[in-house]
């Protein structure tokens, strides 16, 4: 086994050819990372080749972000996917494994995508006062 | 045939940590299996915008509190590697030994609550007697019992002084000796084989393919483990990986069982060959640039992905656990199977749902 890593960032067009070639080469999905930048998602996906750890980079407009599902490719990236939109709220089409957002039961919906604070809990209506009853 | 949905989890009595199964089954098999997680999802990734890159090694650690010591290492492994810091050799053959030590005391935490599942209670019982001498080596050598807390930024915070190394030597002669009488109960008890074997087969293939990870791929034939990287001092010392090549139930528990004999050689060779010298490095300033770092834990490959601007605040951490790799195995193990074996094959990948909710 070695070490080395190679990153290459590419066009969103060419993801599916891409991965379909490291399929080819036998490559291991190691994992799929999204990453929050202030106008657009960074989505890396690494393999284990023969050669080291190869990772693909395609950059998403963080307005509508949607990028093809691989999951015909790599079967397990379905849980991958379906991470990357229920924190990040990337859409992935075509996922044939789709929890519908279910899968993470987080308390804040796509907290590692929003740049908006969560929305306060509302807080309890006050009780109307009750009148003392005395005999 | 009319299908049925029945719950399993999030609170199970083979499940010490809470993940949710919906198991459609048709009669007693088991045709789909839903997962559901997130109960207890901390966020702690998000929690890096606000703690100083230091600091936030107490994080990582808290991770997970069976393999917490890793998690320290790996977060500190993949800092050091943008920073350019050469960890001093000492120190990297420490967080070798606490590596393997927390190696055995996981193998040993799956054994006893595998036996545990298949209602074996003196097994259970004896691997977790097993499980104490461990962690009283541990609590002798770091302070600490379930976070270490000896991992730093380039290096270790505590050394490891001649009676302290010769007491871990002894302890081991005892622990290796209880090791392999539990561990031959697991491999040739008729009962236990009679529970695991020919349960939850996968080729090498489909393991490959499904981007299994530890002992579950190497239980099916594939000779993988992140160790052979040379990370910390694992070039330096003599290991392979242990494989079998069934795939089934019994291969995997087969793997964790021969994995503890081996971990008990790295100690010996780590302590035998460490060299003399300063255990960590003085660290200045923040890092800057990004790296992918893996290491091998008890339940196999976790993936640290770091990205850093240069301020004292990461601007990007995510861990891949082995565990959410597992699960795809575990779900496709789960179709066809019997409801009574659901149990085992969820026990069988050794989830780690507090790593998975990281």
């Amino acid at each position: 086994m070695k070490q080395e890593q190679t990153l290459e960032v590419i066009p969103l067009a060419s993801l599916l050819e891409r991965v379909r070639a490291m399929r080819q080469r036998n490559a291991r999905l190691v994992q799929i990372c999204a990453t929050a930048m202030p106008d657009q998602f960074e989505l890396t996906y690494s393999f284990d080749v023969e050669d080291g750890l190869a990772s693909l980079r395609v950059m998403v407009p963080r307005e509508d972000a949607r990028v093809p599902s691989i999951h015909a490719v790599y079967g397990c990236a379905f849980l991958y996917e379906n991470e990357m939109h229920d924190l990040f709220h990337v859409m992935v089409e075509g996922m044939a494994v789709d929890f519908h957002g279910n899968l993470y039961n987080t308390a804040v919906k796509y907290a590692f995508g929003e740049t908006k604070p969560p929305a306060a809990k509302p807080q309890p209506q006050p009780q109307p006062a009750v009148a003392a009853s005395g005999n | 045939m009319a299908r049925t949905i029945i719950p399993f989890g999030p609170q199970h009595p083979v499940l010490p940590e809470p993940v949710h199964l919906d198991l459609v089954v048709e009669d007693e098999k088991v045709v789909e299996a839903r997962p559901s997680i997130g109960f207890v999802h901390r966020g702690l990734e998000k929690l890096v915008e606000k703690k100083d890159y230091q600091e936030f090694v107490y994080v990582a650690e808290r991770i997970c509190g069976i393999c917490s010591f890793i998690h320290g290492q790996t977060y500190c492994q993949a800092v050091e590697a943008i920073m350019d810091l050469a960890v001093p050799p000492r120190a990297r053959y420490l967080r070798t030994v606490w590596g393997e030590l927390s190696r055995i005391h996981s193998h040993l935490l799956w054994l006893g609550l595998m036996a545990d599942g298949m209602g074996f209670e003196s097994l259970f019982m004896h691997s977790w007697r097993v499980r104490e001498q461990v962690l009283n080596i541990v609590e002798a050598t770091t302070g600490g019992r379930v976070i270490f807390g000896s991992c730093k930024i380039g290096g270790v915070r505590r050394d490891m002084d001649a009676g302290a190394i010769q007491n871990t030597l002894t302890e081991l002669v005892a622990i290796e000796k209880d090791l392999r009488e539990v561990t031959q109960v697991f491999l040739n008890d008729n009962s236990v084989k009679r529970r695991l074997r020919g349960i939850g087969a996968l080729s090498g293939q489909e393991a490959h393919e499904l981007g299994c990870v530890g002992p579950v791929l190497r239980a099916s034939g594939v000779a993988q483990d992140i160790r052979k990287l040379g990370y910390a001092a694992y070039g330096e010392l003599e290991m392979e990986p242990v494989t079998r090549t069934e795939g089934d139930s019994y291969a995997r528990c087969a793997v964790r069982c021969e994995e503890l004999l081996q971990s008990i050689s790295l100690i010996r060779q780590a302590l035998g060959k460490m060299p003399e010298g300063e255990v960590a490095v003085k660290v200045t300033g923040n890092p800057k640039g990004e790296v992918i770092m893996r290491t091998e834990q008890p339940r196999g490959e976790v993936v640290y992905c770091l990205k850093a601007n240069g301020s004292k605040n990461l601007e990007r951490f995510r861990v891949r656990t082995p565990t959410f790799a597992n699960l795809p195995a575990m779900l496709k193990l789960l179709q066809g199977c019997d409801l009574a074996d659901v149990p085992v094959l969820v026990l069988t990948i050794d989830p780690c749902i507090s790593c998975t909710e990281r």
